[in-house]
């Protein structure tokens, strides 16, 4: 039996069509979940998709953190669930203190929307272990806010425990403190990343299928996790 | 009635973009010495009744939590009293 793999949809999401389509490709099952909802329907893992959830008013992500489905989503990612945000859900998760830092307006103040090549750096977490450490890979990158942002000791404190998990190579696309293109929670369940890996798992459609990695790798640690 | 004024601003360390170009807008049309710009945001809650100590202990925690982000902003609270509204 595959993992099932939830994947939220908030008013406003744009990409959840993609990572459900990019969590079947890697071989799960894919589960819709809705932001109303307070169930999360027996998933093994959750997406939280990019987009502009409830319109991005407020600050993005802020309301959807507060969306039903999240409570839920929230106490089981503080079990141990792997939990990925892309994008937007990136945003959602820094809003909800799953993890360290904010997302903040593209330091150019336009909207980037590209092909970007990162370093991939962290190779234990749950959404990154089928990658190497440093392989360069390349998927889209489409954002108006995602500059990272933290206190220069949260940053030391990322980088010494290995919590970045990508990079941004080449330029600084978003004014990124320490070109931070992703990171993960100290267990290493929960990842935010802001490029979209759901864009490049298939050769028609995207720069490279090397974002089938990130699905591959929370299927191949949730199959360990039940043969411990 | 009383109405309550919350002033959410990034905090100084922050990079704000937008008012680094509003800055630029400002000096284009002839405002000379601009130093500094910060953007910020006013919300006006207006609500029925007055604001007891729960209710001032439940703006607070909100503006602290959903009005504002606290990783990289600040804000403000202030109760209006009633007759400011009246």
């Amino acid at each position: 039996m595959s993992a099932r793999i939830g994947v939220v949809t908030f008013p406003g999401s744009l990409d959840d069509a993609d990572a459900a389509r990019a969590v079947r490709i890697a071989g799960g099952e894919s589960v819709a979940l809705w932001h109303g909802d307070d169930d999360l329907k027996n998933v093994d893992a959750v997406v939280l998709p990019g987009g502009f959830s409830y319109g991005d008013y407020l600050r993005c992500g802020a309301i959807a953190r507060f969306a039903p489905v999240m409570t839920r989503v929230i106490e089981a990612a503080n079990g141990g669930m792997p939990l990925l945000g892309i994008c937007n859900g990136f945003q959602i998760l820094c809003e909800t203190h799953l993890l360290p830092g904010a997302l903040t307006r593209n330091d150019h103040l336009h909207f980037i929307c590209r092909d970007q090549r990162l370093r991939i750096e962290n190779t234990t977490s749950a959404w990154t272990r089928d990658f190497t450490e440093g392989q360069n890979i390349i998927i889209p990158l489409k954002n108006g806010e995602g500059g990272y942002v933290a206190d220069e000791e949260t940053l030391d404190r990322l980088e010494n425990e290995g919590r970045v998990i990508a990079r941004y190579l080449d330029t600084n696309p978003n004014g990124s403190r320490r070109n931070i293109a992703g990171l993960c929670n100290e267990r290493g369940n929960v990842v935010g990343l802001m490029p979209h890996p759901e864009h490049a798992v298939e050769a028609l459609t995207g720069p490279s299928i090397d974002g089938v990695g990130f699905f591959s790798s929370v299927l191949s640690s949730l199959l360990e996790g039940a043969s411990r | 009635m009383a109405r309550v004024i919350v002033d959410v601003m990034l905090k100084p360390e922050i990079l704000d973009p937008q008012g680094r170009a509003v800055q630029g807008a400002l000096g284009r049309l002839g405002l000379s010495g601009v130093q500094d710009v910060r953007q910020g945001k006013q919300f006006v809650i207006d609500l029925e009744g007055d604001v007891d100590s729960d209710r001032q202990a439940l703006l607070e925690q909100l503006a602290g939590e959903l009005l504002s982000n606290p990783v990289i902003e600040n804000y403000r609270m202030q109760i209006v009293d009633d007759e400011a509204t009246a």
